[in-house]
């Protein structure tokens, strides 16, 4: 079979698209003028900026001025966090209600509100993947500031019910932030509709480049200023602003939420069309719920090989993958989301993430499910796990998460 | 990952991959839980190593260092063995990356361990010649 080279880690980053790129060219060397000046070509970066605005506010229900530009999806967890913290330990409110398996930009910022005398509730997610609205309202109490729940996980694509949470929010009277990094441009996203207060998106998981990013903050929330300085961002993240990155997002957005249906319809059969041939293989496990997860988020354990060196293997032959493994993170632990559904380590150490946008073929599939079979029997081969297995009659206990005589 | 061209080259064509079925020694380092299993098994005619194989379960730099052991101590004196070190493979890999050292120590215990198997079933006490080698961690949930 001949070679491709398929890229399916767009939960990591995406390629700047084409579009998108000229869209920012201009604001590189002609149009280079700083927003806050008074000449034309300031103007002209000013206008820019207020355009992308609106366009970016309107892809998601919200208001122009609801949007405050960052550099990325963990400043924006950070600012929210630590912004409501700060805001609401004033009126006595110190607790968090957040969940396990949250990217590490809300669970370090937890960490550290806890050491700053704030209390944190870290919700458990269900054996697939996914966060008991119910659970949420019992964790509200009287002193609670922040719920704080992601839209749809990296790791595992499942998405949860956020328009649920939402709605218990504010029945609570509790601020709402969610976490919607994997999400925009997959899911359809409505912050008025949702009861979302507060939402942290970033450019790069969908066509801009990275360092860019947004928090959508609901008009009637003030959080402290992040960054003291000039005007920009009304006064509340000074600095001059990115502007081709501000445009590059603006035009981002708007081409990943044209038309989600369409994509979410091209990219399902392709997702369980790899689901359904992955399970072929003999012990693997689907992490995360099959029917509320993203379009193009695969997520499987294989029993008896380690994931970084699936993840070599698989670059060997052209695909470029993630894993949840420890080896990739540098630590001795798997991924805290993988052990959060309850895998064991032993299972959680095989991970594979495919993750796919809108230029994945069938053939791209095709090619992943040719080559990842022979793959696996390799690296079983020479694995004395797979060999202890066989001979010791190991097998998956009834819900896949451990491995048992 | 920042893995050398010859960790790579020993990850994707791993030398003396496999098991030796009546092999004179035997030792398994590592275990499921932090991610790596080295299983190493050695043939010997005369103190001499005529024959090494491999196993094992773990990342990249788990799997080269195990290939580039069994390349060292193939055809050597067992005393010659005993002097592997770990910072010997990792030099012969032209390093490895700090959070993948612990592998070439992985590595130098595996064949260690053999040998310490080669000498209990000879009914020699092991631990004066190859001193004493971790003992597998106990795997638990």
């Amino acid at each position: 079979m001949e070679k491709r080279i398929i890229y399916a880690d767009h939960s990591a980053t995406t390629a700047v698209s084409d579009e998108v790129l000229q869209a920012m060219l201009p604001y590189f060397k002609e149009n280079y003028g700083n927003p806050s000046s008074i000449y034309r070509i300031g103007r002209e970066n000013e206008r820019a900026i207020l355009d992308a605005r609106a366009r970016i506010a309107a892809c998601l229900g919200a208001d122009p001025k609801e949007i405050f530009f960052t550099a990325g999806g963990s400043e924006s967890d950070n600012w929210a966090i630590k912004g409501v913290a700060d805001k609401l330990a004033a009126k006595g409110k110190k607790h968090i209600i957040t969940s396990v398996f949250e990217h590490h930009a809300v669970l370090h910022t937890c960490e550290f509100l806890e050491k700053h005398g704030f209390e944190v509730t870290y919700l458990p997610v269900s054996p697939d993947g996914l966060i008991d609205p119910q659970q949420v309202a019992d964790a509200i109490r009287e002193d609670t500031a922040l719920v704080t729940i992601m839209y749809a996980n990296n790791e595992i694509g499942t998405i949860q019910p956020i328009a649920e949470i939402g709605a218990i929010c504010k029945a609570k009277g509790v601020l709402f932030h969610t976490d919607a990094v994997q999400a925009v441009g997959n899911v359809e996203i409505d912050v008025k509709a949702q009861n979302i207060d507060l939402l942290s998106l970033s450019g790069h998981k969908f066509h801009a480049p990275k360092g860019i990013g947004a928090l959508y903050i609901r008009k009637g929330v003030t959080l402290p200023n992040l960054i003291h300085g000039g005007g920009q961002e009304s006064g509340k993240r000074a600095g001059t602003e990115n502007v081709p990155g501000i445009v590059g997002l603006a035009k981002a957005i708007e081409l990943a939420t044209a038309d989600i249906p369409a994509k979410t319809a091209k990219l399902t059969p392709l997702r369980d069309k790899l689901i359904d041939g992955i399970l072929k293989i003999q012990d693997t496990r689907l992490n995360g719920s099959r029917e509320h997860r993203l379009p193009g988020s695969v997520n499987i354990s294989f029993v008896g090989i380690e994931g970084e060196s699936l993840l070599l293997m698989l670059d060997h032959y052209g695909i470029m993958a993630s894993s949840g493994s420890a080896c990739t993170s540098g630590s001795l632990d798997p991924s805290h989301v993988l052990l959060s559904l309850g895998l064991s380590h032993e299972v959680a150490h095989g991970s594979l993430r495919l993750s796919f946008g809108e230029e994945f073929t069938e053939a791209d599939a095709d090619y992943i499910l040719a080559v990842l079979p022979e793959i696996v029997e390799r690296l079983r081969a020479m694995s004395p796990m797979w060999e202890t297995i066989q001979k010791e009659g190991i097998h998956f206990n009834e819900d896949k998460t451990k491995l048992v005589k | 990952m920042n893995y050398s061209e010859k960790v790579m080259d020993h990850f994707i064509n791993p030398r003396n991959v496999g098991e030796i079925e009546d092999a004179d020694g035997i030792g398994e380092v590592g275990n499921a839980k932090c991610g790596d299993i080295m299983k190493m098994y050695l043939k010997i005619d005369d103190d001499t190593i005529t024959d090494c194989k491999f196993k094992t379960f773990g990342c990249g730099a788990a799997v080269a260092t195990s290939s580039m052991a069994t390349e060292m101590i193939k055809g050597k004196s067992i005393s010659d063995a005993l002097q592997l070190t770990n910072s010997a493979v990792m030099e012969a890999l032209d390093g490895l990356p700090p959070v993948k050292i612990h592998c070439s120590v992985l590595a130098e215990q595996a064949v260690k361990a053999a040998l310490t198997d080669y000498y209990q079933k000879q009914g020699i006490d092991p631990e004066p010649i190859v001193g004493k080698v971790p003992e597998m961690e106990e795997e638990e949930d």
